[in-house]
């Protein structure tokens, strides 16, 4: 029996009705088409379904969209006009922090995350805190130049104009 | 859709969740943070024909203090205790253990009552309640009922809950301020499940002591022999083979490559509370 779930995506209102079994990665890949959200193990370990929920990062595969009425949920398209993910994205492009992309949009959601929450890191932090996103090509050492990289200018844009990147 | 149909029930109340966790005619999971239970249920390889969401119960999302201990409710996640948004009975070691269970993405919705009712001896939570002396609020149809730690984990994925009866809150007594913790972790890779953990706990002022083994076959092992030999000062090897000698007596079968783990998981926890 489908139930109808009332929730935010990407700053978007939606009502949808859903399967108590269906995940919430399936519901914004399969039903709206939102397939930024990759789906690799199903189980929580490889990490490229990571997604905001009420602005806290986590698993859409471990997550029943049923279980999300109304919530906010902010997928990787919902931050094309984002300063932080402009500078990620950037310093990807430069570090070659990606060769298939597949695990690309956990990727920059969980650093995303991780520099909002914490801001300047040294690369061992930030191996530490990406250890939950899997990429299959073993491009690590690029993800992290990457991530480090977003995270020095990510800091120095924040000293000199604090309130351009809040 | 990977998980096989169910029925699903969003509960109001804790007396609603006990309601509808009490049907004898369907197996019945309560869900908390779901990042145990969901893998299981994408495999398939947990049955369920009706799952329970506690997650919109406000009273299990809150953090009391009490006089002598705090009460956390069952249904506060990990990053709760990492970011330290409730109050912290421990001296810091439950924001320390909230901060390397599995990965940021499983914190934010992995649950400490989901952890501990799940009982996998890898949880984080169980040894760390276990070494801290909490107890567990339990409630049911028959009532509510308070349990320590030790006896509230029979065995690996064994716990005293009945069926259709949840865990409402975990009852952590204060720390006296003089207590130092150490912990030690040996895992193959961050955030997996670790193949052994450890927690002490030292008072030099009071002349005290805990050691704790967890990841263990079974419920985590209080080693209380070898705890009053830290508590009395004793170090190197002669705290080693007390160590040793207490996991060998405990009755568990530990191949020699885990008794090692245990034992140098144990040596550097204590190590780690002698040094904090």
């Amino acid at each position: 029996m489908k139930t109808s779930v009332s929730l935010t995506i990407n700053g978007k209102p939606h009502e949808v009705a859903v399967e108590p079994r269906l995940s919430l990665a399936d519901l914004l890949r399969d039903e709206l088409r939102l397939t930024a959200t990759h789906l690799g193990c199903e189980q929580g370990v490889c990490g490229t379904c990571t997604i905001l929920i009420d602005g806290e990062q986590a698993r859409a595969c471990l997550t029943l969209a049923i279980t999300t009425d109304g919530a906010d949920i902010r997928t990787l398209e919902g931050f094309a006009d984002d300063a932080l993910m402009g500078v990620l994205k950037d310093a990807f492009h430069k570090k070659h922090g990606l060769q298939c992309g597949f695990c690309t949009p956990g990727m920059l959601i969980s650093s995303w995350d991780l520099l909002k929450r914490k801001g300047r890191l040294s690369e061992r932090e930030i191996r530490i805190a990406m250890s939950g996103n899997l990429c299959r090509c073993t491009g690590y050492q690029n993800i992290i130049r990457s991530i480090k990289a977003a995270s020095d200018s990510w800091a120095e844009m924040s000293a000199d104009a604090p309130e351009a990147v809040r | 859709m990977k998980p096989a149909p169910f029925v699903y029930h969003r509960a109001t109340s804790i007396e609603d969740a006990i309601l509808h966790l009490n049907d004898a005619s369907v197996l019945v999971r309560p869900l908390a943070g779901g990042q145990s239970l969901l893998p299981m249920l994408n495999l398939r390889l947990a049955p369920v024909d009706k799952l329970v969401d506690l997650g919109r119960i406000a009273a299990l999302k809150k953090a009391e203090e009490q006089k002598d201990s705090i009460r956390y409710g069952a249904l506060l996640t990990h990053a709760a205790f990492e970011d330290r948004r409730v109050p912290d009975a421990s001296n810091g070691l439950m924001p320390f253990i909230g901060s390397q269970i599995a990965f940021r993405a499983v914190r934010t919705r992995g649950t400490i009552g989901g952890s501990i009712s799940l009982a996998d001896p890898a949880a984080d939570w169980l040894s760390t309640i276990v070494a801290l002396e909490a107890e567990v609020v339990l409630t049911g149809v028959q009532g509510r009922r308070i349990l320590p730690a030790a006896d509230f984990v029979i065995g690996p994925y064994m716990t005293a809950l009945e069926p259709g009866e949840i865990i409402e809150a975990i009852l952590v007594p204060r720390r006296p301020s003089s207590e130092r913790w150490g912990h030690y972790k040996i895992a193959r890779k961050i955030g997996e499940y670790a193949e052994s953990m450890a927690i002490a706990l030292l008072d030099t002022a009071r002349r005290t002591a805990r050691l704790v083994a967890g990841v263990t076959d079974g419920a985590p092992l209080v080693l209380q022999n070898s705890a009053r030999e830290i508590a009395a000062g004793q170090s190197g090897a002669s705290l080693a083979s007390a160590i040793r000698q207490e996991l060998i007596s405990s009755g568990r079968d530990f191949s020699p490559s885990k008794l090692h783990l245990h034992c140098i998981g144990c040596l550097r926890a204590i190590e780690n509370a002698r040094s904090s």
